[in-house]
């Protein structure tokens, strides 16, 4: 029981790395990855609203989207699994919302360091690629809470990697016309091709 | 008249592409630009959900208040990615099938929202359409490039047509397996980025 847990954790935290083996939260992978420090910021942002989104998306898939989910409520043959999107980023944005709010109120410094990331982390798409890989995948409720704080850390892992090869690259002489996102591009791809020994690993 | 509306069209293709100068909507462009066939798909379905989403806002732009604009937005532009999603189940099954989650990650490709808070929310309904139109087609551009070399070099063809034989048939070329796997996305983007800075020098990022 739970090795199937750890499986599915470490799974998504090397061997699908959502940044790196799938791509997801790119944009914001490349355009905020310039120093270690706003990094780590963003990377914790992303672990914390990955492990709330990833369950409660699934209780709602679970128990309102599903075919048949509504029998609880009288309704035996109801499919709305076609909201589905809608319903998804719905809740991302709430929940990250409610995240800021509560953190502004209970932890004001934790706030003024992750303040301006959170509303980036709406459009982010490793958090709603996430929540698909869960309704894809048949996820229990465990098993998503497991998964989405998995995938965030893979997240966090890779954007902080990023940034520390970032801060050594100001130091070489780049070619003119790749500096900037060009040999950031590069250095990605090395480094998801690195992340792709993972890949042989049986769990 | 005429000239603007030919140059917001043509601007995104290389002057201002939304990937390679304003790092937008890079996710799908890697994850489904294996095959040709997936990338048109996928370029057609972007474009069309950019060309809508942009017009709609733009319609409605002077009565959504400026505080709950983006979930207006994402209201909308969730909204077209549903209709989209459901025609490709519909019409072409196996490829809506090939890509999985992507289609619904159009909700998050940033060049959507990026170009309706950018664009549509200031610009009237005509050239936002034609906005969305070119920067669809910026995006689709690369896309196609690197969906190319990849289908090319990968595999040895083209919309799944025999172009180079390969040598496990009988064939004389030799596969690069590198080009299948999901890093070759990223250097073919790299050296694209850095030809095209070489051609359009104003473009180059000074640290």
């Amino acid at each position: 029981m739970l090795e199937s847990y750890l499986s599915i954790f470490l799974t998504a935290v090397f061997v699908e790395n959502m940044a790196l083996a799938f791509f997801l939260g790119m944009c914001t992978f490349l355009a905020v990855s310039k120093t270690i420090d706003t990094a780590v910021g963003l990377g914790i942002a992303v672990i914390a609203v990955m492990t709330l989104t990833v369950p409660v998306n699934n209780l709602i898939y679970q128990y309102v989207l599903q075919e048949g989910a509504l029998a609880w409520a009288g309704i035996p043959d109801s499919d709305l699994s076609f909201l589905g999107l809608i319903c998804y980023i719905g809740v991302i944005a709430a929940m990250v919302q409610i995240l800021e709010m509560a953190l502004d109120k209970f932890f004001p410094s934790l706030y003024n360091t992750l303040g301006i990331f959170l509303p980036l982390i709406t459009v982010n798409c490793a958090i709603l690629g996430g929540v698909l890989f869960m309704v894809e995948r048949n996820y229990n409720f465990a098993e998503s809470t497991v998964f989405g704080f998995g995938a965030g850390v893979g997240w966090a892992i890779a954007i902080v990697a990023l940034a520390g090869i970032r801060e050594k690259l100001k130091y070489s002489d780049v070619p003119a016309g790749l500096r900037g996102l060009g040999i950031t591009f590069i250095t990605v791809g090395l480094i998801a091709l690195a992340f792709m020994a993972f890949s042989g690993i049986q769990l | 008249m005429a000239d603007k509306s030919s140059q917001i069209i043509l601007d995104p293709l290389f002057n201002k592409n939304p990937i390679s100068l304003q790092v937008l909507g890079i996710c799908s462009a890697l994850a489904i630009t294996t095959k040709l066939e997936t990338v048109f798909v996928m370029a057609a379905a972007v474009t069309a959900v950019l060309c809508v989403s942009n017009t709609t806002v733009s319609l409605i732009r002077k009565f959504i208040p400026g505080s709950i604009r983006i979930i207006v937005q994402m209201t909308i532009i969730a909204s077209l990615v549903i209709v989209v999603d459901m025609i490709l189940k519909a019409y072409a099954y196996d490829i809506s099938k090939q890509l999985s989650i992507f289609v619904g990650l159009i909700i998050t490709n940033c060049i959507i929202m990026g170009r309706a808070e950018a664009f549509a929310m200031n610009n009237p309904p005509g050239p936002s359409f034609l906005d969305g139109l070119g920067n669809g087609l910026g995006y689709s551009l690369i896309l196609i490039v690197v969906g190319t070399f990849r289908e090319l070099l990968g595999s040895g063809r083209l919309f799944g047509h025999v172009i180079l034989p390969l040598s496990t048939e009988g064939g004389w070329y030799v596969s690069n397996g590198l080009m299948l796997l999901p890093p070759s996305a990223f250097f073919i983007i790299g050296l694209y980025i850095w030809a095209l800075r070489t051609w359009k020098k104003d473009q180059i990022e000074e640290d």
